[in-house]
C-alpha cells in the first residue's frame, strides 16, 4: 500500500518535472529567425532599430496567418560587434534549432557568418542553415567570398558608390572632396571605390583627404573635423554609420564646418538629429532603397503603419523585401526546409516595397532594386514624414532604375546538386 | 597649418581638462584607499544621465548643480555601505567590488534609459559661438566646459592645500591612524572623499554629456583611458593627474592630424615599399590611424621606464 502510494507520488512528481522542462507547445510550432547584431555597446542603438523592424515584420506576417500556418519568431542574439562572439551566437542559435539567420551590421562579422554557414552546411547535409544579410554591404560577400547560402538584400557598397558618384558628377560646385571612413573592410572598400569612381567620372575633383578611424570607438570627432576644415574640402564622402555618423556631424556642427555630405547612412539612429543640430538643411545626401516621402502610396501606407506601431521611421525597406520574399519562397516551395526555400529565392523576381522591380540575382545572390538619392531638409507640401522629430525629412533627388544598378560579379557559386 | 595647430591645441586642452575632472577623483580615491575604483567611469556616466534627466525636468543649470550632488551622495553611500564592509577582506575584494559595481551601474542605466543615445542637448543659453579663430567657430559650450574644469581644479587645489579640511584629508592619506588618534573621524573623511571624487566625475558627465554622446557605453569608452592618465601621472598624485590629462588630451588630438606613415619616412631615406602582403599594410598605416592606441603605448613605456609615473612618489 505504502509502496504503491509512493510510486504514485513519484509518477506525479516526474510528470510535474517533465511539464516544467518540456518546451511550450507554441514555441515548437514557430519558425525561428535568429537576429544576430550588436545589442550592447557602441552599435546597440542601431542593432535595436533592426530588431524592432524585424519584430514588426514578424508580427504583421503572423497577423495574416504566418508562414504555411506557422508563426514567425525573431530570436535576438547579441554579437557585441565582435567576430568571435558572432560565431558563438550563431552556434548557439543553430543549437537551439534555428535554421534561418539574419544579420546586417558590420561586413567583417557578415564575412565570419558566411564562412561559418558554408562550412556548417557542407558538414551537415540535410540540416542546412540560410543566412539573410540585410545590411552588410562589403562587395566581397557576393564576389570572391560568395556563397549559395548567403542572400544579400541591401545594395552593395559599389552599387551605392556608383549612384552617389553619378549624382556628384552633375554638381559642378564640387571641387575638393574629403573621404572619412571606418577602419574595417567596409570603410576601406568605400574609400577605394570613391577614389576610383570619382577619378573616372570627374578627374577634375581633388581628393584632399582620405581618413580612416577606429570603428565605433571615437567619442570626440573634433580633431578629425579640424583636419577636414584645414583641408579646404567642400564635400565629404562617408560610409560611417551609427554613432560614428552622429558624432562626426555633431563635431562638425560645433566647429561650424559648412560642407556637403554624401553618405550611406545619414538616416540611421541619431543621424537626422545631428544633421539638424549642425544646421545643414539640404546639404546632407543619402543613398537608399527607399525614401518615405516618395509619392508611392503602398510604401507610404506601410511607413505610416510602421511609425504608428514602432515609433521610429522605417530605416530598412530592404528588411521588408527580405521578409516578404522569405514568406513567398516558403509558400511557393510549400516547405520551410532551407534548401527548398533557397532554391525559390535563387533568382526570384518581385515588386519591391518602394515600387519598381527587384530580383535576387542567381549568379551571386545579390538583390537588385531601384535606388534613390535623397537630401535631408525642411519639408514641403505632400511630404508628411519627418525624421526623429526634427521637422526635417528626406526628399528624393534622383532615382536610379534597377537596370542601371547592375554591377558585374566575380562569384563562382557552388550550387548544391 | 597654424589654424589646425591652434584648433587642435584648444581641443586637446579641453579634452585633457575633462579627463582631469575624472582622473582627479580617481587618483584621490586611490591614494586614500589604495584601491583603483573600476566603477569611476560609471559615476561619470551616471552624472551624464542624471544631468540629462534633470535638465529635461528643471533645465540645464539646476541639473549642473543637482546631478553631481546626487551622484556624489550615491558615491558616499557606496563607500559607507559597500566598500567599507568589503574593506576587511583586503584590496582584492575591494577591487572586485568596484569591478562588479561598474557592471551593475551599466545594467541599471540600460534598464532605465535604454541602450540608445539620450537626446541630451547643449542648453540654448550656451548654444552660440564664443569666438572665431581662422574662420572656425569655437562654441561657447566648449569654453564653458573648459572654464568649469579649470575652476574646479583651482578650488580643489586651494581646499587641499590651504584649508583645515584639506590638511586633515592630506594627513589621513598618509597617517590615518595618527589622525584618528587626534580625534578626527577618519572613516567619515574617506566617505566624504569618495563622495567628492564621484561627484567630480559626475560634473564631468553633466558637462560632457551634451558635447559627446550620452549612452550606456560611455563609461566603457572612457574607463581605460582614465587608468592610463592615472598611471602615467603617478598613482595618487593630483599634480601628476593634471599633467598627464593634458598630455594625453593633446597627444590624442594632435596625432590624429599627422598623416605620416612608415612608407613616407623610409622612402625619404631610400627604402622602397615591399611588394605586397601584410608588410605593405603596415607600411602604409599613418600615425593618424593608430591614434587610439598611442595613449596605451605611452602607458607601457611609462611602466617600463618610470613605474612610479611622471610625478608619483612611490611605486605600489
Amino acid at each position: 500500500m505504502t509502496s504503491s502510494r509512493f510510486i504514485t507520488a513519484l509518477c506525479a512528481a516526474a510528470a510535474a518535472v517533465a511539464a516544467i522542462f518540456a518546451p511550450p507547445a507554441v514555441a515548437e510550432d514557430t519558425v525561428k529567425i535568429a537576429y544576430i547584431d550588436p545589442l550592447s555597446g557602441g552599435g546597440a542603438n542601431i542593432g535595436e532599430v533592426g530588431l524592432k523592424t524585424f519584430q514588426y515584420l514578424a508580427d504583421s506576417t503572423n497577423a495574416h496567418g504566418g508562414v504555411l500556418g506557422r508563426k514567425l519568431e525573431i530570436v535576438p542574439y547579441d554579437n557585441k560587434l565582435n567576430a568571435q562572439e558572432t560565431l558563438v551566437q550563431v552556434q548557439k542559435a543553430i543549437d537551439s534549432g534555428v535554421r534561418f539567420i539574419t544579420q546586417g551590421n558590420g561586413s567583417a562579422f557578415a564575412a565570419a557568418i558566411e564562412d561559418f554557414v558554408n562550412k556548417y552546411n557542407e558538414r551537415n547535409p540535410g540540416k542546412e542553415v540560410l543566412y539573410f544579410n540585410y545590411a552588410a554591404v562589403d562587395p566581397v560577400l557576393t564576389n570572391d567570398k560568395c556563397s549559395y547560402w548567403h542572400f544579400r538584400w541591401d545594395a552593395n557598397s559599389d552599387i551605392k558608390m556608383i549612384a552617389l558618384t553619378n549624382y556628384m558628377k552633375t554638381r559642378p560646385s564640387i571641387k575638393k572632396v574629403y573621404l572619412i571612413n571606418q577602419d574595417y573592410s567596409f570603410g576601406q572598400s568605400v574609400r577605394a571605390q570613391a577614389r576610383k569612381m570619382l577619378g573616372a567620372k570627374r578627374p577634375d575633383i581633388e581628393i584632399v583627404g582620405d581618413e580612416v578611424h577606429p570603428l565605433l570607438k571615437v567619442t570626440d570627432f573634433s580633431p578629425y573635423v579640424a583636419k577636414i576644415k584645414a583641408s579646404g574640402a567642400d564635400s565629404v564622402i562617408t560610409g560611417n554609420w551609427g554613432q560614428d555618423f552622429a558624432l562626426l556631424l555633431k563635431a562638425a556642427a560645433d566647429a561650424g564646418l559648412q560642407v556637403d555630405w554624401y553618405t550611406y547612412y545619414a538616416g540611421g539612429a541619431g543621424g537626422p538629429t545631428a544633421v539638424k543640430q549642425a544646421n545643414l538643411p539640404d546639404r546632407v545626401f543619402e543613398i537608399a532603397e527607399g525614401v518615405p516621402n516618395d509619392p508611392y502610396e503602398p510604401a507610404r501606407e506601410f511607413e505610416k503603419a510602421f511609425r504608428a506601431k514602432v515609433g521610429i521611421s522605417n530605416f530598412y525597406p530592404r528588411a521588408v523585401n527580405q521578409m516578404r520574399m522569405f514568406v513567398r519562397a516558403a509558400e511557393e516551395a510549400k516547405s520551410l526546409e532551407p534548401v527548398k526555400v533557397a532554391a525559390k529565392l535563387h533568382g526570384m523576381n518581385v515588386t519591391v516595397l518602394n515600387g519598381g522591380d527587384g530580383f535576387m540575382r542567381a549568379d551571386d545572390h545579390q538583390f537588385f532594386q531601384p535606388m534613390y538619392i535623397a537630401k535631408l531638409g525642411p519639408l514641403g507640401k505632400d511630404q508628411p514624414f519627418e525624421e526623429e522629430n526634427t521637422g526635417w525629412g528626406w526628399k528624393t533627388q534622383g532615382r536610379i532604375d534597377t537596370k542601371d544598378t547592375i554591377v558585374s560579379t566575380s562569384c563562382k557559386m557552388n550550387q548544391p546538386s | 597649418m597654424l589654424e589646425l595647430v591652434t584648433i587642435s591645441a584648444l581641443n586637446g586642452v579641453l579634452y585633457g581638462m575633462l579627463l582631469f575632472l575624472m582622473a582627479s577623483g580617481l587618483t584621490l580615491i586611490f591614494s586614500m584607499m589604495g584601491v583603483l575604483n573600476f566603477a569611476h567611469a560609471s559615476f561619470y556616466m551616471l552624472g551624464a544621465f542624471f544631468g540629462f534627466q534633470i535638465s529635461q525636468m528643471l533645465g540645464f543649470w539646476p541639473a549642473f548643480v543637482v546631478a553631481p550632488v546626487l551622484v556624489g551622495g550615491i558615491g558616499a553611500l557606496v563607500e559607507r555601505y559597500g566598500l567599507r564592509q568589503v574593506h576587511r577582506y583586503g584590496p582584492v575584494a575591494e577591487l572586485l567590488f568596484t569591478f562588479g559595481l561598474a557592471f551593475v551601474i551599466v545594467e541599471i542605466v540600460q534598464m532605465v534609459w535604454g541602450k540608445g543615445p539620450a537626446d541630451y542637448r547643449v542648453p540654448a543659453s550656451l548654444d552660440f559661438s564664443a569666438f572665431t579663430v581662422f574662420a572656425t567657430n569655437y562654441p561657447a559650450y566648449k569654453v564653458f566646459e573648459l572654464l568649469t574644469a579649470v575652476a574646479i581644479f583651482a578650488v580643489l587645489l586651494v581646499v587641499l592645500t590651504r584649508t583645515r579640511i584639506g590638511l586633515i584629508v592630506q594627513a589621513s592619506l598618509t597617517h590615518a591612524d595618527m589622525v584618528a588618534m587626534l580625534g578626527h573621524n577618519v572613516p567619515r573623511v574617506f566617505m566624504l572623499m569618495f563622495g567628492v571624487g564621484t561627484g567630480l566625475a559626475a560634473v564631468a558627465g553633466v558637462i560632457a554629456g551634451p558635447a559627446l554622446v550620452t549612452q550606456s557605453n560611455m563609461a566603457a569608452a572612457l574607463g581605460p583611458i582614465l587608468f592610463v592618465v592615472v598611471v602615467v601621472g603617478g598613482l595618487g598624485s593630483l599634480a601628476g593627474a593634471f599633467v598627464a590629462s593634458l598630455l594625453i588630451g593633446l597627444v590624442q588630438t594632435f596625432v590624429v592630424s599627422v598623416n605620416l606613415s612608415v612608407a613616407d619616412v623610409l622612402s625619404r631615406v631610400g627604402v622602397a615599399a615591399p611588394a605586397g602582403g601584410i608588410l605593405l599594410d603596415v607600411w602604409n598605416v599613418t600615425v593618424a590611424q593608430i591614434a587610439p592606441i598611442i595613449p596605451y603605448l605611452l602607458l607601457v613605456a611609462i611602466l617600463i621606464f618610470r613605474p612610479t609615473g611622471l610625478m608619483g612618489t612611490h611605486a605600489r
